[in-house]
């Protein structure tokens, strides 16, 4: 099954920008180690995976009556804070949720891909 | 008498209605185990089932009743796996562990395959209200009628709750399989939440004859007594069980003329003496623990001092507002608070029961409890401007109309 994983928000954890320089290494050291723990799980497969520039750095698109309006900034609030994905292959979701475990205490939102049409 | 599957256990499926108690869980679990079709599964057993209440009262019930329902719905699943493989689509499947081990069909073993379901049916990832439908409906086999019942719903809406969360399943990849050792206590701590959410179900009131649905919060006692059988040693599972047997002792004197009868009110002779002993022999084996468990310890607990009083007026509710403190310094409740308000009042009087009411107006606004609390405590207090005050505030919020009327008549009472 393939997995999109977002990195949906920073939950209780300062944004990036607020970290010391020591913090952010052992941010990053955290996500290292996330791509050890996929790359040794049996039936996992890292497909793809980016971090995303923050909310100040988005263009929204939004159709409104017919008309298409193009806005700087995040589409809400809530998606400010979006600061990566992952996309992969794993047998089940409880696979997922243990590897995310060794992530950063984001908020995460875990979406199956479906097979297409 | 009304069975589980809604169906009468006299008539021409009364020799079915038993065998469909004992094994519709451990023949389901077997099936799903096997076939990894949550959807067919439950299809072919069902139809099963009906093939039997057919066969049965006119051939005689098979000398292997299990292994006769197994042996059809298994076939039927295969002949429609049969007519799915030339379609070309992808096969709706389960999810497993890694490292499952599909079953081969050794009878003895058929129970095993329930906890593995119970786990998968209160995942975390699925909707709290459709754990609860799942576990009924594929572990105890409960109608989805009856289970829209108890949940004071149209059965469509129960019906499109179980499709959505059987859907789920499949999509997201929920699995069939043992959780990670490390994660087993967190996860049983989770089944425990929905087997309580589905028992409180039966006794939130409803309407009209349906005020209460205890026959349906029976099906909650089943599962929890299931699940004790499965894993004994664990605490969580042990303090739900006897919480259960002890609340649910008291069903046959909680209703009176169609109207709700309050615990200090209740005929104690009503209370249902065997499933109290067992709720209480429960009790005496557990030991202060932590988490989850220990709050279900506390309640269960609360509910055996109560079971312990042969009167109202016998009850120790010194006992009772040690438990409930408690309880509320573990979990900072309100509603816990405003339970240990009630048993303050009993032990030091009215004025210190109303005290500890002072923030929950705020913490629990729409609560009309609080504002009952509170009425009855003024009037024991003598304040009646007080009572009358918070009886209104209460049926003003009160969305059920037998509760309505009770409050009604003890604001009449006051004048």
């Amino acid at each position: 099954m393939t997995y999109f994983v977002l990195l949906a928000g920073y939950g209780e954890m300062p944004g990036w920008d607020e970290l010391t320089a020591e913090e952010q290494e052992a941010g990053m050291a955290k996500h290292v180690a996330f791509d050890e723990a996929c790359a040794a799980r049996p039936g996992v497969e890292m497909l793809s995976q980016a971090a995303l520039g923050d909310g100040s750095m988005a263009t929204t698109l939004r159709t409104r009556g017919g008309e298409m309006i193009t806005t700087d900034g995040p589409f809400a609030e809530a998606a400010e804070q979006i600061g990566g994905y992952y996309l992969l292959d794993a047998p089940d979701l409880d696979t997922v949720i243990e590897l995310c475990k060794v992530l950063p205490a984001y908020d995460i939102d875990i979406r199956p891909v479906l097979d297409g049409p | 008498m009304t069975s589980t599957s809604g169906r009468s256990s006299t008539g021409p499926d009364g020799v079915v209605e038993p065998v469909f108690r004992a094994e519709w869980g451990r023949l389901l679990a077997r099936l799903v185990a096997r076939t990894r079709r949550l959807d067919l599964a439950e299809d072919a057993l069902a139809e099963a089932f009906a093939r039997a209440a057919d066969r049965w009262p006119r051939d005689g019930v098979p000398d292997n009743p299990a292994g006769w329902l197994y042996t059809t719905a298994y076939r039927q699943v295969v002949g429609w796996l049969r007519a799915e493989a030339t379609a070309g689509r992808k096969a709706p499947l389960v999810a497993v562990r890694p490292g499952w081990v599909p079953p081969d069909d050794d009878q003895e073993a058929w129970a095993d395959d329930r906890l593995p379901l119970i786990l998968l049916c209160c995942h975390p990832a699925l909707p709290a209200g459709s754990r609860s439908a799942l576990a009924l409906r594929l572990v105890i086999g409960t109608s989805t009628e009856q289970i829209a019942r108890l949940f004071l719903v149209p059965t469509p809406t129960m019906a499109a709750r179980l499709t959505r969360a059987k859907k789920k399943i499949v999509l997201a990849g929920i699995p069939l399989g043992a959780p990670p050792v490390e994660e087993l206590r967190s996860r049983l701590d989770e089944v425990c939440r929905t087997i309580y959410l589905t028992f409180t179900a039966g006794y939130t009131p409803g309407a009209g004859p349906d005020l209460l649905r205890t026959d349906l919060a029976g099906d909650a006692v089943r599962l929890a007594a299931l699940l004790h059988d499965l894993v004994p040693d664990a605490h969580q599972v042990r303090s739900t069980l006897a919480l259960l047997l002890l609340q649910h002792s008291r069903r046959d004197a909680r209703l009176q003329s169609g109207r709700l009868v309050t615990l200090a009110e209740q005929d104690r002779a009503l209370w249902r003496a065997d499933e109290l002993r067992a709720g209480l022999e429960l009790v005496d084996g557990l030991q202060p623990d932590e988490g989850y468990a220990e709050e279900l310890r506390l309640q269960a607990l609360i509910a055996a001092a109560h079971a312990r009083a042969p009167t109202a007026a016998a009850t120790d509710w010194p006992a009772i507002a040690g438990y409930y403190a408690a309880l509320e310094a573990r979990t900072g409740s309100a509603i816990v608070r405003l339970n240990r308000a009630v048993a303050v009042a009993e032990v030091d009087g009215p004025e210190a029961g109303l005290a500890l009411l002072a923030d929950l107006d705020e913490a629990l606004p729409d609560n009309h409890r609080v504002a009952a609390v509170r009425a009855e405590l003024a009037r024991r207090d003598g304040d009646v401007e007080l009572a009358r005050a918070s009886y209104r505030t209460a049926i003003g919020l009160c969305a059920n109309a037998v509760e309505r009327a009770h409050l009604t008549a003890q604001l009449d009472a006051l004048s």
